[in-house]
């Protein structure tokens, strides 16, 4: 990390807690744990509240599909830890039925429904030129989705949008598969609160 | 349905209203990406348009410029929330102009 406070400036329960995370998973502490840990009443807290509702909140788009846009969004940032860390989440919330890494390298032959497309294809717009126009949201009506799906969906822009220009700008380690699968199963578990 | 608007409107004025290490002036210009100078400007700057391409001068630099880590830290938050904030209202008033409701 490029801050130093960010990897070792937390209160003593703070690091009581890594330490129990460290000895229960068996991994280390993913860097965006630190960071929502440290001094959460000015970003983790509040942050953690709208990420808690993009995500886990009601929606017709089910949790894999959410965490699947989360992926999408860092792809399009060029996010490599936020690629990883939702591309774990989405692939165990999908189950086997899919494979997410192929579903994102090539979403034009992806088994996704239409209404995801024509959404991941504005929500990519967005993320590369920061606006969309009216006949962008028209097109993805027209592909099935519905107004509060697109609503949704720009729930989740927002939230990986924030995410990803953090994980890049503060520098976060990028650990090895296992230490995202572990993430992915506390994330799908007990969500982002 | 999911709903943002609250937490939303929430985080953003605990990051630009709320008690920090740098001034409010300063958190206000990072998250606009408008008027901040020197290193932490330009850093809030790549955060907003392209975090992908920070680097470790960046940090340094702003720190070098007087900036305390925790300035730092909500300077890149600020610029963070901010961008994301732009992109998502550009987003909704694309979909009510679509849809012509709130």
């Amino acid at each position: 990390m490029r801050l130093q406070i960010l990897d070792s400036a937390h209160g003593f329960g703070t690091k009581a807690l890594f330490a129990l995370i460290r000895v229960v998973s068996r991994q280390p502490v993913l860097d965006v744990v630190k960071l929502v840990k440290y001094r959460p009443d000015f970003y983790g807290g509040p942050m953690s509240a709208v990420t808690q509702e993009a995500m886990r909140g009601p929606s017709t788009w089910s949790i894999g599909d959410r965490e699947f846009m989360a992926a999408f969004i860092a792809n399009t940032n060029q996010c490599e830890f936020c690629i990883k860390a939702h591309s774990a989440v989405a692939q165990r919330a999908y189950g086997d039925g899919k494979t997410v890494s192929a579903m994102l390298s090539d979403l034009d032959t992806a088994a996704i429904g239409e209404p995801l497309q024509a959404t991941l294809l504005m929500l990519r717009k967005l993320t590369r030129e920061h606006a969309v126009d009216a006949d962008d949201m028209r097109a993805v009506l027209a592909a099935g989705a519905s107004r509060q799906q697109i609503d949704d969906a720009l729930a989740v822009c927002f939230s990986f949008n924030v995410i990803g220009r953090l994980a890049d700008s503060f520098g976060f380690f990028v650990p090895c598969s296992d230490a995202f699968e572990a993430g992915a199963k506390y994330l799908l578990a007990r969500g982002y609160l | 349905m999911s709903d943002i608007r609250q937490t939303r409107k929430a985080l953003v004025k605990r990051i630009l209203e709320g008690a920090g290490e740098a001034s409010t002036s300063e958190r206000r210009a990072a998250f606009d990406n408008n008027g901040l100078a020197g290193p932490p400007g330009a850093l809030a700057d790549k955060v907003a348009r392209y975090a992908y391409r920070v680097i470790d001068e960046d940090m340094t630099a702003a720190k070098e410029s007087g900036f305390s880590e925790d300035q730092i830290f909500e300077i890149v938050v600020c610029a963070a929330v901010g961008q994301a904030t732009r992109q998502n209202d550009a987003a909704l008033a694309a979909l009510q102009a679509a849809t012509g409701k709130e």
